[in-house]
């Protein structure tokens, strides 16, 4: 796809230019040309008033892609626990698998995992292929890589899917360039068009200010990451089963080009924020650290937990593991309480999914108060113990 | 030895506004930044150039004629030379076709130890094009890195985890992706800046990089983009009203109503 200006109805009105969102467009003398940052979007082709951009379809060979069927999703575990995201995924895949009409397979690696494949099956996988090796025990990029790769060119899924976790982001990008095809990551919504059966993946582009729906027409796998929490996770029906197939994986020196020394834990556990069903979020209006201490008794109160605005993480508040928002976390819990954040965009697009919003801040105007179900224009230093008041 | 840092334009996506009527972008005055992450990967190249006096380090970037005022930018850091890789025939690429075209510039750059480049940037946030340019490359990978000790043929770093970190060595070469934990990027300095303006800028289109226009931009994506829409906005809730405790109050009997709480 191409967008291309028509120049005989091109009227040099400039609309396009401000519309564009990697400003990609500009004038010469009263024509509007489209440069190098053009990604195709296709905002223009709407804004422009005089139908002068449209965007052609190149009329490429069709390459026959019937060959490559199936769901597949990254089963990704560590420490032989099945991360969250992995069941996520396969409670998406089984719908996308479903409107296709085809199976939901799992892809696991590791060494001595053989014991999860039956979870997987009681998650609704109905194949499993097993990877088990010494070289898996830990991962690395090149040894998850190999023996993916070669699993995808002997058994050619339709549509893969990992999720965007620091492994699936790693593992993707690498994946996608050894299959030859693309990858949409960070996806947020994933769809099976009714007509030709191919997926349709929409992501928050922008810092979150724009979405985009990216399809993989000529290419196969067509490959996604999806973010923890997005999804929601697979049913589990035990005594649920299914077929195991276990993968080839033979290393040779030099395969694994990297060395995993140690791995170390921070005494901080893995913090579930897009778990929590309920979460109270601070952002610069706190003013200082101490200000989490009294978001963390609301949070007790409450049953929940705290959470952070990149402006708080940025100040050293709180660790960058409670960061909700486009570069953090995304999290939807039931009630969502946000002190003394301004919400900037890229913070709304990690927790705009939640049930119940409350806002509190000074500022009237702050644009929190737009996305928030209940407003409350206030110090929070003030509010917040009356609400915990509240509550006794 | 030769350090490439790979670097990317960007609008500062912090600014950008939605305009609450139209509900489309407001562009105007975005200004275009260094990516933040690809200033770590530039901070991590030249504190390894402060302590080796033969270590040069380049920047390479691919986008429009305007980057290179970016790339002045990184030489007014203290980066040595700077290469723009511009070519309508790079335009419309996905992360796939991008990795291309900047695995290309860095074979012409030639002879590089180590190749830094940020986690993702905030334009696009796929984190994809690092490691997809290692790949290409047949170089080894390692993302997320938070700590780097340069050894003798190797690399050790810290990769950044959910939960903790892990200590990974590499020899090289390699290609390393930096997340913001790693340092605090530097300021440019006076001197540099006066000194930024007098360097060249070479500019390289496709024939300089000797690729064909069908293995660049959009003709080499797989991915294409089926439609763009500004996300519908949630609509306004209840501003609550009274003195800070009536609003309490209400809030409390409010998310009971709900049965929330």
């Amino acid at each position: 796809m191409a967008v291309n200006v028509i120049k005989e109805k091109c009227k040099g009105c400039s609309i396009c230019v401000k519309n564009c969102p990697f400003d990609a467009i500009t004038m010469e003398g009263k024509l509007a040309v489209i440069g190098t940052a053009c990604t195709s979007c296709g905002v223009c082709v709407e804004k422009c008033p005089f139908m002068a951009i449209e965007k052609t379809e190149e009329i490429k060979e069709v390459k026959d892609l019937s060959a490559y069927k199936g769901v597949w999703v990254f089963a990704e575990q560590r420490r032989g626990e099945i991360m969250p995201v992995a069941i996520e995924l396969l409670g998406e895949g089984k719908k996308l698998a479903a409107e296709i009409g085809c199976e939901l397979c799992a892809v696991l690696c590791g060494n001595g995992v053989s014991g999860l494949v039956s979870e997987l099956f009681e998650y609704g996988a109905d194949k499993v292929y097993l990877a088990e090796a010494p070289e898996l025990e830990q991962y690395t990029t090149d040894g998850y890589g190999k023996v993916i790769f070669e699993a995808i060119n002997e058994y050619k899924p339709e549509i893969v899917l990992l999720g965007a976790t620091h492994i699936g982001r790693d593992l993707g990008p690498i994946l996608a360039v050894k299959a030859n095809t693309g990858l949409t990551a960070d996806c947020t919504r994933l769809e099976i068009d009714p007509e030709d059966k191919k997926i349709r993946q929409t992501r928050p582009a922008f810092g979150g200010n724009l979405m985009a729906t990216i399809v993989c027409p000529n290419h196969r796998p067509q490959m996604s990451t999806v973010r923890p929490g997005v999804m929601a996770k697979a049913e589990r029906i035990p005594g649920r089963t299914g077929e195991t197939v276990e993968l080839k994986t033979d290393f040779l020196d030099g395969d694994i080009r990297t060395r995993v020394l140690d791995v170390v834990r921070s005494v901080k556990e893995m913090i579930a924020i897009s778990d929590a069903e309920i979460i109270v979020s601070g952002g610069m209006g706190l003013g200082k650290a101490e200000g989490f201490d009294l978001l963390k008794q609301l949070a007790d109160k409450l049953g929940g937990v705290v959470a952070g605005s990149r402006a708080a993480v940025d100040a050293g508040w709180i660790d960058h593991a409670y960061q909700v928002g486009q570069t953090g976390t995304t999290v939807k819990p039931k009630i969502y309480i946000a002190c003394g954040i301004s919400g900037a965009i890229q913070h709304v697009a990690g927790m705009q999914g939640s049930e119940q919003i409350i806002a509190i801040n000074t500022n009237e105007n702050a644009p929190i108060f737009e996305v928030a179900d209940y407003g409350i224009v206030g110090d929070l230093y003030k509010v917040i113990p009356s609400i915990i008041q509240s509550l006794d | 030895m030769k350090i490439l840092v790979c670097v990317k334009q960007v609008p500062d996506t912090n600014e950008v506004k939605i305009d609450p009527v139209k509900g489309t972008l407001i562009r105007d005055g975005v200004p275009s930044i260094l990516n933040p992450d690809d200033a770590n990967a530039l901070e991590a190249a030249l504190q390894i150039k402060d302590q080796n006096k033969d270590v040069t380090v380049t920047v390479l970037t691919m986008g429009p004629p305007q980057a290179s005022y970016m790339l002045r930018e990184c030489l007014a850091m203290g980066a040595d030379e700077a290469f723009l890789l511009s070519d309508r025939a790079f335009g419309g690429a996905d992360t796939c076709a991008t990795s291309t075209t900047i695995a290309a510039g860095i074979q012409k750059v030639g002879n590089v130890d180590v190749v830094f480049a940020g986690r993702q940037a905030i334009d696009g946030d796929t984190a994809q094009v690092g490691p997809q340019v290692a790949e290409r490359l047949g170089i080894p990978v390692v993302t997320y890195v938070e700590e780097i000790e340069l050894g003798d043929g190797k690399v050790t770093v810290h990769r950044q985890m959910e939960d903790g970190y892990e200590v990974i060595e590499v020899r090289t070469p390699c290609l390393l992706t930096c997340v913001k934990e790693l340092n605090e990027p530097r300021y440019m300095s006076i001197g540099k800046i006066v000194d930024a303006y007098k360097k060249e800028i070479p500019v390289w289109n496709h024939m300089d990089v000797e690729l064909d226009p069908k293995d660049c931009g959009l003709n080499a994506s797989p991915t294409q983009v089926f439609r763009s829409f500004t996300p519908p906005a949630k609509g306004k809730g209840e501003m609550l009203s009274g003195s800070i405790d009536e609003m309490s109050a209400k809030l409390v009997d409010k998310l009971k109503e709900k049965h929330y709480l």
